[in-house]
């Protein structure tokens, strides 16, 4: 067999590790499994491309590449291994970010090698070249800015000079026409690029109308949606990387790439379907950002933690409600010593509701619980748990606003239909969080109101800390 | 040998392989395959999942590092590092980062969610 046809056999075999890695990632019993699966694969494509390198009638320059992928590495190991629990959801979108980076800067690369002087190609292959570069710079610097304003969305503005400035949520209905046109335009700038393949503004305008093409596409979008939105770039990032394997001829980036384009384009329906949104309502209709927002009118009488640890006492069933409040204040540990407390003194049956969208990305609040060494096995999934809440004498809710609203019954307004939990289905009902406000569905919550509901108005971990002492001493 | 190697050098794209209509034709043919086939791969994910799932196939994205290596292969050929092998050399950094960064915050991630599984079990 001819040398290439290993390569092929090497690329192929790094193909077909990703698809059993992809399907494995699916189910919670073979998710690590997966995850390994596709690391290997990755190996096998990095190896059989230095072999395709090292082999080639052209000596690569090795300590500059060797350099490149050693620091990639040691950066990207060490991000990975140093960020906080909390702090994930923003690394997945910026590690989204850098690979769309990635794939835009191996097209420019490619195009400035022409712009330098090495021969153009002819024909077909000129028209190939330019396209799929042309595209895959599009989908990359879109990707990239997209990724970092979702990432400053995610954690919720960005610090300048000790100065904190909130991330911006804005989006009139105009700005999706602006958005058309700048979409055309770049298809316009690619195909002007095909007869001028040595033009060095075609390429920077093509880069500026990408860029602010991923500004344009994240900004509109509130918090909440984050998750959809990173899943939606993270398809992206795959399709830029099939469009690199254009430029090329190469099969693994075109697999791959498209793989992940279409099982990422998947995901982000899956994850719509569980809050209840559907794609074109999260990109088109901006949310939440204000203005509609119902006004307070009733006020709700506060408790204190020593009201509540009495009427724990002798409680048999407990469900703590998580939201993205107990993240906030990263009170997970002080929510397990709570429930082991409770357990332990009044013989408490624990265990915790979890809503699919809970938090700011699916899965946000296993994570968190599980880094406090909750018991896999007390965290039960809406559905499951939603049955046992009648039997329940009190839900313990910790930051959670729109997920237990129970106006997302009755079939109107910005939360209609979305499934929640039913947290006003327990004999009590104990709220902490720092005030009445709405959540981030701009819809005022009755389970404040309720009469069997307590509320204790403070941060997560200050409240928890008071409930826990005075749990201690009663 | 030195005029042949220029001249080759002038000649190829990237990773040495040129475009024919055949080779197109078969690129297009992968490229519609796998996104059928990426469509069929996930169908129903719990919610736990999703997140891990999500990071996992964005650390497989960055299989832009092979489309890099070779781009910085034809770049760096002959010793000269022009604009565009340092554009490569950074896309190398780049995709690496999200490469390992990924896998290895899948994997933290998902020893949180399902070791802690197998130990309560």
């Amino acid at each position: 067999m001819e040398f290439n046809e290993w390569i092929d056999i090497g690329y192929l075999i790094a193909a077909a590790l990703f698809i059993f890695g992809l399907k494995k990632l699916g189910h919670p019993r073979t998710a690590p499994r997966g995850n390994q699966l596709g690391a290997l694969g990755m190996l096998v494509a990095v190896l059989t491309t230095i072999l395709d390198m090292e082999l080639a009638d052209d000596p690569a320059n090795w300590t500059l590449i060797i350099a490149g992928l050693v620091i990639g590495s040691l950066i990207g190991y060490w991000m990975a291994v140093k960020v906080e629990m909390t702090g994930m959801p923003e690394l997945v979108a910026l590690f989204n970010g850098f690979g769309g980076a990635a794939s835009a800067l191996v097209a420019l690369s490619e195009s400035w090698r022409y712009i330098e002087g090495a021969n153009l190609p002819s024909g077909l292959e000129l028209t190939v070249t330019i396209v799929a570069a042309g595209l895959s710079a599009l989908v990359g610097w879109m990707t990239l800015t997209g990724s970092l304003l979702a990432m400053f969305k995610l954690k919720g503005g960005i610090e300048v000079f000790g100065k904190w400035i909130k991330t911006p949520t804005w989006g009139p209905s105009w700005l999706n026409i602006v958005k058309v046109l700048l979409i055309i335009s770049a298809f316009g700038l690619i195909f002007y690029n095909i007869d001028n393949p040595t033009d060095k503004n075609i390429i920077f305008a093509l880069i500026a109308v990408s860029s602010i093409l991923g500004i344009l596409l994240v900004l509109p979008i509130g918090g909440a949606d984050m998750p959809v939105v990173v899943s939606l770039l993270n398809s992206l990032s795959g399709i830029a990387a099939a469009f690199t394997g254009f430029i090329i001829g190469n099969s693994v980036l075109i697999v791959a790439g498209s793989l992940v384009g279409a099982s990422g384009l998947i995901l982000t329906f899956i994850m719509c379907k569980a809050m209840n949104r559907t794609l074109p309502d999260v990109l088109f209709k901006s949310f939440g950002g204000g203005g509609e927002k119902a006004s307070l009118t009733r006020t709700k009488v506060g408790s204190d933690a020593d009201e509540v640890a009495m009427m724990l006492d002798g409680a048999q069933k407990v469900i703590i409600v998580p939201g993205y409040g107990m993240a906030v204040s990263q009170c997970q540990h002080q929510v397990k010593e709570f429930a082991d407390l409770i357990s332990e003194k009044y013989d408490t049956e624990v265990s915790y509701a979890i809503h699919p969208v809970a938090g700011r990305m699916p899965g946000h609040m296993n994570v968190l619980l599980a880094e406090a060494n909750v018991p896999y096995e007390q965290l039960i999934e809406m559905d499951e748990i939603n049955s046992e809440f009648p039997d329940c004498d009190v839900a313990l809710v910790i930051g959670a606003n729109d997920t237990t609203n129970p106006a997302a019954r009755t079939g109107e307004g910005p939360l209609a239909g979305m499934p929640i939990i039913d947290a006003d289905q327990a004999r009590t009902v104990v709220i902490i969080k720092r005030s009445l406000s709405v959540g981030y569905a701009g819809v005022d919550n009755d389970l404040f109101y309720m009469d069997k509901t307590m509320m204790m108005f403070g941060d997560g971990k200050k409240m928890m800390t008071a409930l826990n002492n005075a749990v201690k001493e009663s | 040998m030195y005029e042949w190697r220029n001249a080759s050098k002038a000649n190829k794209t990237n990773g040495g392989i040129r475009m024919t209509p055949e080779l197109l034709i078969g690129s297009i043919t992968l490229f519609v395959l796998s996104i059928f086939l990426g469509f069929e791969l996930i169908t129903k994910v719990p919610a736990t999942l999703h997140t891990p799932l999500m990071s996992g196939a964005n650390a497989i994205s960055g299989i832009s590092i092979v489309g890099a290596l070779l781009g910085a292969n034809v770049a760096y050929d002959g010793g000269n590092t022009d604009l565009s092998g340092i554009l490569a050399f950074i896309a190398v950094v780049l995709a690496m980062i999200n490469v390992v960064g990924g896998f290895a915050v899948t994997n933290r991630m998902l020893n949180m969610i399902a070791g802690k599984k197998n130990r309560g079990a």
